[in-house]
């Protein structure tokens, strides 16, 4: 990962808290498994507008508890393939805050940074450091660093390359 | 200090401890050895493409990876049966004996401890969240999503962070017609969708030792509901006795220790618990059936991995029996695998339903999920034993569904408006 493409810029998309699985991405689509596929009816059942209206970039900021219900990964795969560049959010349901470091999707936990945005506002998110800045307000948010352990997948671009280098080491090793 | 069974599970299966999480704690990241790897037809699709780009040729133990074809199956239409079609390729080229295919297979939460193949002591990961039902069993069993079970196929290990435990005790009597599904429900409604985010619960109290498997299973299977990780019962005479002529391999169990650390300890009087219904929009609305008793509905459907077994069909049927669905009500029975659907035949469960005008379907998760065999209509209301009553879960987003035990829901059926079982019954 470049350090450019550690800075994130978009523009605010807000929901409210416990945003279920099955309106990120409803089930009677889940008999597709793409993300371009899937991203074409991204948050269809509570704001059906947003799957035309998003742009490349922009930022989902939910409440508490976003992602929660069912374990499907079709969730985070159609709000990376609609464009958005990161959720922040109060808290994250346990599956989908694994599903989206798995895929490669950045998740930040930020009450504070949440409760303020709203639609429409701009925020400069650095994934390095964690800060959060909204240009609107002029505040900037710190959150918490990733657990090194964690950072490791996000660095090797989510949890299959981060286990392709492990297994090819393991194989190395067991070679030499 | 001691250790809650959920942390005795996951130490006895930990492989690796993460740099810096040199002792097992909550919080602790862990690399850890699965026993089950579960996924089913709309969720091995993704899981295999992701397996392949590992460049893995086999799976880690083909006796230890289970795929059930349940939710869009027998298959809706041509994408699922494409989904279906990618699973059993896979399966047959991977010699897995545990590929549950229509014919074979049930509701994949019912038909695994059923066919022995989740026994106490487990690890269990599984590509769908109502994964935590073996839970009932003793197991530490948890969802994940695609990507963490194609690895988990492929290696026969993942990462975890050892959750903290809250402890609930139920103690008192329970009163008549409630279930596991009120316990559930009520215990929700008191601490939320989040109450337990990132946790294990663990049921205990005289009230769940007296409580059937079947019980058990409903409870541990809506743990997810408050956003648990897993959902936990002691192994006992109980679980033995269910055990006992299922299981083909040595299982383990385990007991949480009496100086265990909990995060938190709940205790819930079931004297004052009435049989529960939980409002649109999320599981933790839970009320007395009392309080919603003007919602008149437009469909009850009795089943899922939540209430599909016999014992919730049995309690279907002895409301149901002699009596008639409401004209205005579609009543749809599904019983959850092919055993309970064959049992509930002999016992003359499937007549009884049917002669009250219910329809009974072959084991599916379709209505539960809003895929197919059941779905609303913009406006329409149904009354329902499964997990989650989110907006749109079981059709138009404009639809609302009112989650329920089978007692609940049959005598709903027979009023046409959400209604206790005493109300047909007296």
């Amino acid at each position: 990962m470049s350090h450019d493409n550690k800075i994130l810029q978009g523009k605010v998309w807000k929901y409210g808290n416990n945003i279920d699985t099955d309106v990120i991405i409803p089930a009677r689509y889940l008999n597709m498994s793409t993300a371009e596929e899937l991203a074409q009816h991204c948050m269809e059942d509570i704001d059906p507008a947003f799957a035309r209206a998003v742009s490349q970039g922009d930022i989902i900021v939910g409440g508490r508890n976003f992602g929660c219900g069912s374990s499907r990964e079709h969730a985070p795969l159609a709000i990376k393939g609609a464009g958005v560049s990161c959720v922040i959010a109060e808290s994250f349901a346990r599956i989908f805050y694994r599903n989206a470091i798995n895929i490669g999707l950045p998740i930040l936990v930020s009450p504070e940074a949440a409760r303020d945005a709203t639609t429409g506002d701009r925020l400069i998110v650095d994934l390095e450091t964690g800060s959060i800045t909204n240009t609107h307000l002029g505040k900037t948010y710190r959150t918490s660093p990733f657990p090194p352990f964690i950072m490791q997948i996000i660095e090797a671009g989510g949890l299959i390359p981060y286990t392709q280098a492990q297994v090819h080491r393991r194989a190395a090793k067991e070679s030499a | 200090m001691g250790h809650t069974l959920a942390e005795k599970i996951i130490a006895k299966h930990v492989v690796d401890a993460r740099p810096g999480d040199a002792g097992l704690s909550p919080g602790d990241l862990v690399q850890v050895a699965v026993d089950v790897v579960l996924s089913n037809d709309i969720t091995a699709p993704i899981a295999l493409r992701e397996f392949e780009k590992l460049g893995v040729e086999r799976v880690f133990d083909p006796t230890k990876v289970v795929m059930v074809a349940d939710h869009f199956a027998p298959n809706k239409d041509i994408k699922s049966a494409e989904q279906c079609a990618m699973m059993r390729r896979f399966a047959r080229e991977q010699g897995l004996p545990y590929h549950y295919d229509v014919g074979r297979m049930g509701i994949e939460h019912v038909l695994l401890p059923e066919q022995g193949l989740v026994l106490p002591g487990d690890l269990v990961v599984g590509a769908d969240s109502h994964t935590c039902t073996y839970g009932a069993l003793g197991a530490f069993a948890t969802g994940m999503g695609s990507t963490d079970i194609a690895v988990a196929m492929a290696t026969g290990q993942i990462w975890m962070r050892v959750p903290e435990t809250m402890r609930f005790v139920y103690t008192g009597e329970l009163q008549p017609w409630v279930g596991g599904k009120d316990l559930i429900l009520y215990t929700i409604g008191r601490i939320g969708v989040s109450g337990a985010l990132y946790r294990s619960m663990e049921f205990t109290g005289p009230v769940i030792d007296g409580l059937s498997m079947a019980g058990r299973f409903t409870m541990a299977n809506m743990a997810i509901e408050a956003g648990a990780k897993a959902g936990l019962f002691a192994v006992d005479a109980t679980t033995r006795a269910y055990v006992a002529g299922r299981a083909n391999r040595e299982y383990t169990m385990y007991a949480s220790d009496p100086d265990a650390d909990y995060a938190e300890v709940i205790e819930i009087d079931v004297s004052d618990v009435p049989p529960q219904v939980a409002l649109p929009h999320l599981p933790e609305n839970a009320r007395p059936v009392a309080e919603a008793r003007s919602v008149t509905i437009d469909q009850a459907v009795i089943g899922s991995c939540t209430n599909g077994r016999m014992e919730d069909l049995r309690i279907a049927a002895s409301i149901l029996r002699g009596r008639h669905v409401h004209r205005d009500v579609r009543c749809i029975v599904i019983p959850g695998t092919q055993q309970v659907y064959l049992d509930a035949l002999r016992e003359g469960l499937i007549e009884t339903f049917i002669e009250a005008g219910a329809v009974v379907s072959t084991p599916t998760c379709g209505p539960c999920l809003g895929g197919y065999m059941g779905i609303l209509a913009a406006g329409e209301r149904a009354v329902s034993t499964t997990n989650r009553n989110f907006r749109g879960r079981m059709g138009h987003a404009d639809s609302e569904v009112y989650l329920s035990g089978p007692a609940v829901a049959a005598a709903s059926a027979i009023v046409g408006h959400i209604a206790g079982p005493e109300e047909v019954t007296a």
